[in-house]
């Protein structure tokens, strides 16, 4: 089950329908409880995907107040199962919500145009293997790791020699990314939250 | 006995530290009077900056409003007056209050004293600010929503720690004397507690022998501080992001609280980084300068930060 929350509609029915820039810290931490409410109604739903597309001026008091404490919930271990995913992140909006990323040493899956975008605190090694399932996913830890062994080594990867360690330490990144709710997992295999099943396109994309 | 505080005929953020050092001097109580009878130019920080001067005293002071009417008029149309008026009495001719609608006045004063106001100032300048940022001083149009953004972290700040409400206000002009080309000011202040009083509220506050207001400028401008961060490590973003909006369309920052004062300076001015031992004067007062973007080289608005990368890039 997915979920779709508009924060500018949010925003005006919880703060003052006349306001469509999310500033001050109060109105940040308005909206976030009433996101949680919402979410919280319908017992967290798998994909809870964030619509930014309505709001015009973020600042970084309402990216705190939001995004990052939002995510902190999403990632702590007593929080909610589900995924969080966004949308509607404009170019205004990035430098304040990368910021607090930065500095809870969070990052979050964005949806812009069809395409999933990987935002925040990632390191390089996590950022290649979240490539390789937003870009052929859903995929299992092995597939991953032929992937990546195919980036390295394209004559192991025509033998099919697929080093087993390997495959122990891409699960293991995997895990990881699923820990951070940047990556989900089911019977399909790795995939990037917010994404359908894909029918033979290289391209993995999203409804968000 | 009446101690008159001389305005000087300009009166920026600069000029108005004769104020301060005159106003330092009388012993609490004493009767003030303000004389800008010979006041010919303000700039925004200089007009917010006289109605702290009025909070900063217990008792009432005088004011002698300017004598040349162009002078009046002008001062009139930042909306200087309306609020003088609650906190002077004003002795001279006063004009009557009409709307600001010089295309100079971006924002006329206004109080900030809650939440709300920030929703209000945010609000009423996006048009504006798109149109002068853009139209006028040839900067990206990304440069409205990183102004948008300053503002409202600079009026937060009164919300927040000043504990006494404070004001903005928002201008275009010709920098002509050190720069030649235009600019747009924001200028934020207020009589409040300033920030080493601030700071040293926080749990997590380990006073010093060195602790003073240079110290608490430092921790908060260059160090992003708050006194919040004890139980909300996300505090403290806000000057650091109006550090990284004036870097990037190569602007000036000037922070000035109790006895010191703090500049980010760009490579079109001098200033002196941090001051000390200045005389004292409540609350904080914040200047944003940022010019008219032309040709290309040095003048060249500064590398994009985080938006130049590619969407979703961030590696670490």
């Amino acid at each position: 089950m997915s979920m779709h929350i508009d924060v500018g509609t949010v925003l005006r029915g919880t703060v003052c329908d006349l306001y469509s820039n999310l500033v001050t810290r109060p109105t940040g931490a308005a909206v976030r409880t009433a996101i949680e409410q919402q979410v919280n109604e319908v017992a967290t739903p798998i994909v809870t995907t964030i619509d930014f597309s309505q709001v015009n001026l973020l600042d970084f008091s309402c990216a705190d107040e939001i995004v990052a404490k939002l995510l902190l919930r999403f990632t702590s271990d007593e929080g909610p199962k589900g995924y969080l995913t966004f949308r509607g992140i404009h170019e205004g909006h990035i430098d304040p919500i990368e910021t607090v990323l930065e500095r809870h040493a969070l990052a979050l899956v964005s949806w812009h145009e069809g395409e999933a975008e990987l935002f925040g605190h990632v390191e390089e090694i996590e950022r290649v293997h979240w490539d390789v399932v937003r870009d052929h996913g859903p995929l299992s830890a092995s597939d991953v790791a032929r992937h990546l062994q195919a980036t390295v080594d394209q004559s192991a990867a025509d033998a099919r020699v697929l080093d087993t360690r390997l495959v122990e330490q891409t699960r293991a990144q995997l895990d990881h990314l699923v820990h951070r709710r940047l990556l989900m997992c089911d019977d399909a295999g790795y995939a990037v939250p917010g994404t359908v099943p894909h029918t033979g396109s290289r391209t993995v994309r999203g409804t968000p | 006995m009446t101690t008159v505080i001389s305005v000087p005929p300009s009166l920026d953020e600069q000029s108005f530290e004769q104020v301060i050092e005159q106003l330092a001097s009388v012993p609490p109580g004493e009767k003030i009077l303000v004389d800008a009878r010979h006041a010919r130019w303000a700039s925004p920080y200089g007009l917010t900056a006289l109605l702290c001067v009025a909070q900063s005293r217990t008792d009432r002071m005088d004011f002698a409003v300017p004598e040349h009417p162009d002078t009046l008029s002008y001062w009139s149309r930042t909306g200087f007056f309306r609020y003088a008026a609650e906190l002077y009495e004003l002795h001279g001719a006063v004009p009557r209050a009409r709307e600001a609608h010089e295309s100079d006045v971006l924002l006329e004063i206004t109080p900030i004293t809650q939440t709300e106001d920030v929703h209000g100032v945010v609000g009423r300048i996006h048009q504006k600010a798109a149109d002068i940022l853009h139209g006028q001083l040839n900067l990206e149009t990304a440069a409205t929503g990183a102004f948008g953004l300053t503002l409202s972290e600079a009026c937060q700040n009164i919300v927040e720690h000043a504990e006494l409400g404070g004001w903005v206000a928002v201008q275009t002009y010709k920098y002509t004397r050190r720069l030649g080309r235009r600019v747009v000011v924001i200028a934020v202040c207020d009589a409040g507690i300033g920030f080493r009083q601030s700071l040293e509220s926080s749990p997590t506050h380990r006073r010093s022998d060195r602790w003073d207001d240079a110290m608490a400028l430092e921790d908060a401008v260059l160090r992003a501080v708050s006194r919040h961060r004890f139980r909300d490590n996300g505090r403290g973003q806000g000057i650091a992001g109006i550090r990284r909006f004036i870097s990037r369309w190569n602007g000036k920052l000037t922070v000035r609280s109790g006895t010191a004062r703090i500049a980010i300076t760009p490579d079109w001015d001098e200033d002196i980084p941090l001051q000390e031992s200045l005389p004292f004067f409540p609350g904080a007062q914040m200047q944003v300068i940022v010019p008219e973007r032309i040709g290309d080289a040095a003048d060249q608005a500064r590398p994009a930060g985080s938006t130049a990368r590619p969407r979703g890039r961030s590696v670490r």
